[in-house]
C-alpha cells in the first residue's frame, strides 16, 4: 500500500508548526499504524532529514503514551483503539492521511507529534489517592466485602490509560473524562470515602488550574476513548462536587 | 576506572542466620534504623517508576527521606509494568486448596529451577500477603466474586489458586495503586518528580554510590543528582532481542552503567520466553505482544497430528476448526498430563518451539500453534444455561452463554487479539508462538538488595535475586511491589544509619564533573558520527543473533560464533551509526542509540554467560544438556551456583565469579510436570 502522509511538524513549544507531506511506498496491511510512522522515519533518516518524532512506548494499547490525531480523530478511525494498535488494514491504498498532534492549551508540544501531558500528573497528584502509607499491617484484604456491582464500575473508571483523548476530542478540551474516571473509581470503593468529598474538589480545582475547558456534555470524549470510559463518571463528579459545595465539607 | 571489589566480600549474600521462615522477622528486627528527624536530611534517588520504582518511592518518602525519582516516559504512570496482564501471586490460601507461605515459596524454588536463593524466596513469599492487603487498601480494583469477596485464578506451575486479579490489566491496576502513592508523595514534595529523564551514569565518591548523571530528554541538558543512596529499579532487558513483548522504550542501560561502574551482572543469560504471544507477521514488526498466561487457565493448546493438515490449513484449504478433535494433538496434555496446559512457561515454550520445528506449525512460516477456546466456550455455557434454568439449550444457545462467560473473564484480551490479527477468537482458535518476555538475571544483589557497589541498591526486574532460572506466572509483580513497598525501605536504613551526619553530597566535585564530561562526549560522538545507517538496523540484526543463538535453545558451537558476531556489529555501531538531530532538543533518535549501544554490549556479555552454564535449567537450555526424552538436565554438582560477572572493559572478557546455592529447606529434584 502507498500513502500520502500530511503530518505536524514543529520543532519545539515556542516555534511554529506547519503541515508538511510525506509520500509512503510499500507498506502491509498487517503494519500498525507506528510501523508505518517507523518506515517514514527510516526513510526520512537515510536521507539525511529529520524523523518525526511522536511519543509511543509499550505499542499494546495499555501505557497511553501514543497520541496522535488521524484524519480529524483521537487515535485515528477505530473505536476502542489506540494509535498503536491501529493497523494500516484501516485505511485505503493510496488515501492521504493527516496527522496531528493533540491540541490543548494544557498539553503544550514537545515536538512535532509529541506533547506535555504532565497536567494530568498534577491532578492526580492533586488527590487521586487513597492517604494510606505502605505498612506491614492494615486490614485483610478480605475484611470489607465490595459488592461485586461497585467493583467491577470502580474498575471500568479505573481503566483509564491517561492518554488524553478525551481532551483532544473536546471542543473546550475539558479534562472531565480523565478527573471523573479517577474520582468515580474511588468514590465507589470504601477505601475512597473518608477523602470523597475533598478529593472532588482539589482535583476539580486542579483541572481548571491548568487550563481545561468546562463539560458541555456532547459526549465526544466517551466516543474516541480508547478504554471507553463512560460518560456516567462525569456525572457522578458533578454530583460529589455539588455536594462537596453545598455540604462545605 | 573500573574498580574490581575484592572476590569473597563482594559475593557474601548477607543471608541472615537462622531457620528459614525466621530469617527475615529476625533481620528486620535487627537491622538499624534511622531515626525520623534524621532520615530528613538523607536523600534517595530512585530510577525508575514502575512497580518496584514507583512502590519504593512512595514507600521511602512516607518514612521521610528525600527521594527523586526518575523516568524516561512522559509520565511516572506508564512505566511497562503498566502492560503485565495476568495477575499476582499471594499465599493467602482464600481458596481453601491449602495454599501456604511455605507452598507458594516451594513452588517459586522448583519453577526457577532450583537456581535461586532460599532465603530471598522465603521473604518472597512471606510478604506476598501484605501487599494484596496494602494494594486493596489504595483502592486497587481486584477482581472479586458475587459475595464481594477477592477472587483467584490459577496460573502455570502451580496447583493451588493464588493468583489475584484485575481482568486482563493487573498489572495497570497495580502500577495505578503504586503510582497514586507517588502522586502523593509528589504533593507532599517528599518525592521531586523527573519525568522524560534519563540515567545516563552512576557516579560514585570514595567507592560509594553518590547519585547520579541525568539528561533531560526534553532539553536535553545534562544534569548532575547527589544522593546518599541511589536505587535501580529500571527493568528488564529483553529488548536486546529487539522483538520482545518488553515496551519500545525499555531498555538496560541504567543496569548497564551500573555494571561498567563495578555493580556485578548476575545470571544475565536467564530469560524467559512466554509460550503465549501473537506470532512474527512480517520483518517490519517492532514488537510482539502478549496474550496472558491465564488464558492457559481455560485454553487448550494443540497443532494437527497429521502433516496433510498442516499443509492444508497453510494453504487455507482447511480451517482449523474442521479438524476433528481425533486428528488433533494436544501436545501439553499429552506430554505433562499432571499440570496439562498450565506447566511452566519455559516448558511449554520448548515443546511449542519442538513441535514447530518438527514440521507443525499452522501459519505460513511455521512458527505457530493453536490456544483453542471451543471447549472452554461449551463447557461455560452449559454451566451457565444451568444456572440460569434452560432446559434443554440449543447449541446456538450454549454458544451464546458460552461466549458472554469467556468474554467476561478474558474480554479485553481476546479484543487486543483481534485488533491485532483481524480474527474473532470466539470462533476460531487463536494462533500464538513464543516470545521474548521477562529477564530473570541482572544486577546481582545481597539480601539487602544492595549491588557489589557500596549504597547501590537494584529491585524488581533490574535484579537478578527471586525467580532463578525461570519465572512462574503473576510472580513479576509480586516481586516488584514486595522489593519496592515492604524489602527495600527496611533494609536501605541499615546503610544510611552511617550516613545521618553526611550532609547534602555536593556535586561541584571532580567525580561528577568527570562523570558529567564522559556523558556529554558520549553524545556529542554519537551524534557527529556521519554513518548511514539508522540505529534500529543495528538494534534488529543484534536481535537476530540474540534469537537465533541465544534464544530458546543455545548450543555451545552458536554461542562462540555470536559472540564474534555481535563484536563486528560492535564495530560496524561506532563506525556507522546514523543519529540525526541535535543535542539541545527532543531527539528519540539520540536516546535509542544510547540504550542499543548498551544492549549490545550486553547481548555479548549474555553469551557468555550461556556459554558457561553448561547445563540445562530454566529459560537457560543448553542443546547439549537434555535427557533421552528431550527435557532439561540440571548439573547441580557444578552448576548449582549464580554466575555474577566484573566489567573489565570487554564484555565476553568479564570476570566471573560465583555464590554458591545452599538448599536447606528442600530437596534438589529433577523438575517434573508429568
Amino acid at each position: 500500500m502507498n500513502f500520502t502522509l500530511k503530518i505536524w511538524r514543529q520543532e519545539g513549544p515556542q516555534d511554529e508548526g506547519r503541515m508538511e507531506t510525506y509520500p509512503v511506498t510499500g507498506i502491509s496491511d498487517e503494519m500498525s499504524f507506528l510501523e508505518m510512522m517507523d518506515v517514514l522515519n527510516d526513510q526520512l533518516i537515510r536521507d539525511g532529514k529529520d524523523p518525526v518524532a511522536f511519543d509511543h512506548d509499550c505499542r499494546e494499547g495499555i501505557c497511553g503514551m501514543c497520541s496522535m490525531f488521524i484524519n480529524g480523530e483521537a487515535h485515528g478511525p477505530n473505536r476502542k483503539t489506540t494509535t498503536c494498535q491501529l493497523h494500516m488494514r484501516s485505511f485505503k491504498d493510496g488515501e492521504t492521511i493527516y496527522i496531528e498532534p493533540w491540541r490543548a492549551a494544557a498539553f503544550p508540544v514537545v515536538k512535532d507529534l509529541a506533547v506535555d501531558r504532565s497536567a494530568f500528573d498534577r491532578i492526580i497528584q492533586a488527590g487521586g489517592y487513597v492517604s494510606v502509607n505502605s505498612s506491614g499491617n492494615p486490614l485483610d484484604g478480605n475484611a470489607i466485602p465490595i459488592p461485586k456491582h461497585d467493583a467491577d464500575d470502580a474498575f471500568n473508571a479505573a481503566t483509564c490509560i491517561g492518554c488524553g483523548a478525551c481532551v483532544a476530542t473536546c471542543k473546550n478540551a475539558s479534562a472531565m473524562l480523565f478527573a471523573s474516571a479517577k474520582v468515580s473509581q474511588l468514590a465507589l470503593l470504601p477505601q475512597g470515602q473518608p477523602e470523597r468529598m475533598s478529593r472532588v474538589q482539589r482535583m476539580v480545582d486542579q483541572m481548571d488550574k491548568e487550563g481545561f475547558g468546562n463539560c458541555t456534555n456532547t459526549g465526544a470524549c466517551e466516543v474516541e476513548c480508547p478504554k471507553g470510559i463512560s460518560l456516567d463518571n462525569i456525572a457522578r463528579m458533578n454530583r460529589d462536587y455539588l455536594k462537596s459545595q453545598v455540604t462545605g465539607e | 576506572m573500573t574498580e574490581m571489589p575484592d572476590h569473597s566480600v563482594a559475593l557474601d549474600a548477607k543471608i541472615p542466620e537462622g531457620p528459614l521462615a525466621d530469617k527475615w522477622t529476625h533481620h528486620k528486627n535487627n537491622i538499624r534504623l534511622v531515626n525520623p528527624a534524621n532520615k530528613r536530611l538523607i536523600d534517595v534517588i530512585v530510577v525508575g517508576t514502575g512497580l518496584a520504582g514507583s512502590s519504593a518511592a512512595a514507600s521511602l518518602a512516607e518514612m521521610g527521606y528525600n527521594v527523586k525519582a526518575f523516568c524516561f516516559q512522559d509520565s511516572p504512570r506508564r512505566a511497562h509494568s503498566i502492560a503485565a496482564q495476568g495477575g499476582i501471586n499471594a499465599a493467602k490460601n482464600y481458596q481453601n486448596d491449602g495454599d501456604s507461605v511455605y507452598r507458594l515459596f516451594y513452588d517459586t524454588i522448583k519453577g526457577g529451577d532450583y537456581r535461586s536463593r532460599e532465603a530471598n524466596v522465603h521473604r518472597l513469599a512471606e510478604v506476598s500477603t501484605n501487599i494484596i492487603d496494602q494494594c486493596v487498601a489504595q483502592g486497587v480494583p481486584f477482581a472479586r466474586d458475587y459475595g464481594g469477596m477477592l477472587d483467584n485464578r490459577s496460573f502455570g506451575g502451580v496447583q493451588v489458586s493464588r493468583t489475584f486479579y484485575a481482568k486482563g490489566q493487573t498489572g495497570q491496576q497495580l502500577l495505578l495503586g503504586a503510582y497514586s502513592a507517588l502522586s502523593r508523595q509528589i504533593s507532599k514534595g517528599k518525592v521531586t518528580m523527573y519525568n522524560r529523564h534519563e540515567l545516563m551514569d552512576v557516579v560514585k565518591v570514595d567507592g560509594k554510590a553518590r547519585g547520579i548523571i541525568a539528561r533531560n530528554l526534553v532539553t536535553g541538558e545534562v544534569e548532575r543528582h547527589g544522593a546518599h543512596a541511589v536505587v535501580l529499579c529500571s527493568g528488564g532487558y529483553g529488548n536486546v532481542f529487539f522483538l520482545s513483548t518488553n515496551a519500545m522504550g525499555s531498555n538496560v542501560s541504567a543496569a548497564w552503567k551500573a555494571h561498567r561502574k563495578g555493580a556485578y551482572m548476575a545470571n544475565p543469560s536467564y530469560t524467559q520466553i512466554h509460550p503465549t504471544c501473537i506470532p512474527v507477521s512480517g520483518e517490519y514488526q517492532s514488537k510482539l505482544t502478549l496474550m496472558s498466561e491465564s488464558l492457559r487457565n481455560d485454553g487448550r493448546i494443540w497443532v494437527p497430528k497429521h502433516e496433510s493438515d498442516v499443509e492444508a490449513l497453510r494453504n487455507g484449504t482447511l480451517k482449523p476448526t474442521d479438524i476433528a478433535e481425533d486428528r488433533r494433538d494436544y501436545y501439553l496434555e499429552r506430554r505433562y498430563p499432571a499440570f496439562g496446559n498450565l506447566v511452566p512457561r519455559d516448558v511449554a515454550s520448548r515443546a511449542a518451539k519442538e513441535r514447530c520445528d518438527a514440521g507443525f506449525g499452522v501459519n505460513q512460516a511455521g512458527e505457530a500453534v493453536y490456544l483453542d477456546y471451543a471447549s472452554a466456550i461449551d463447557r461455560y455455557g452449559r454451566m451457565e444455561a444451568k444456572v440460569q434454568g434452560i432446559p434443554a439449550p440449543s447449541v446456538e444457545k450454549i454458544r451464546e452463554l458460552g461466549e458472554a462467560a469467556v468474554r467476561a473473564k478474558y474480554g479485553n484480551l481476546f479484543q487486543m487479539y483481534e485488533q491485532i490479527t483481524a480474527d474473532n477468537p470466539y470462533k476460531t482458535p487463536m494462533r500464538i508462538y513464543p516470545a521474548v518476555h521477562y529477564t530473570m538475571g541482572g544486577l546481582w544483589v545481597d539480601y539487602n538488595l544492595q549491588t557489589t557497589v557500596p549504597g547501590l541498591y537494584a529491585c524488581g526486574e533490574a535484579n537478578f535475586s527471586d525467580h532463578g532460572a525461570n519465572r512462574l506466572g503473576a510472580s513479576a509483580l509480586m516481586q516488584g511491589l514486595a522489593d519496592g513497598y515492604f524489602v527495600l525501605p527496611y533494609t536501605i536504613g541499615d546503610y544510611l544509619a552511617d550516613d545521618i551526619r553526611t550532609g547534602e553530597i555536593p556535586t561541584d566535585t571532580p567525580e561528577f564533573a568527570d562523570a558529567e564530561k564522559a556523558v556529554k562526549d558520549r553524545v556529542a560522538q554519537l551524534l557527529n558520527n556521519n554513518g548511514k545507517t539508522p540505529v534500529d538496523d543495528f538494534h534488529r540484526r543484534l536481535g537476530r543473533i540474540m534469537w537465533n543463538q541465544c534464544g530458546m535453545s543455545r548450543n555451545a558451537e552458536g554461542l562462540k560464533q555470536a559472540i564474534a558476531d555481535i563484536q563486528a556489529l560492535r564495530k560496524e555501531f561506532d563506525r556507522d551509526v546514523c543519529v540525526p538531530g541535535r543535542a539541545d532538543r527532543y531527539n528519540p533518535e539520540l536516546d535509542k542509540a544510547g540504550r542499543v549501544s548498551d544492549l549490545i554490549e550486553l547481548g555479548e556479555l549474555m553469551c557468555k554467560d550461556a556459554l558457561e552454564r553448561n547445563e540445562s535449567c530454566g529459560g537457560h537450555f543448553r542443546e547439549e544438556y537434555r535427557t533421552p526424552d528431550g527435557e532439561a538436565l540440571r548439573d547441580d554438582e557444578g552448576h548449582a551456583h549464580v554466575s555474577a560477572w566484573a566489567y573489565t572493559g570487554v564484555p565476553s572478557e568479564a570476570v566471573h565469579h560465583k555464590e554458591e546455592l545452599k538448599f536447606e529447606n528442600v530437596e534438589l529434584k529433577t523438575r517434573s510436570y508429568k
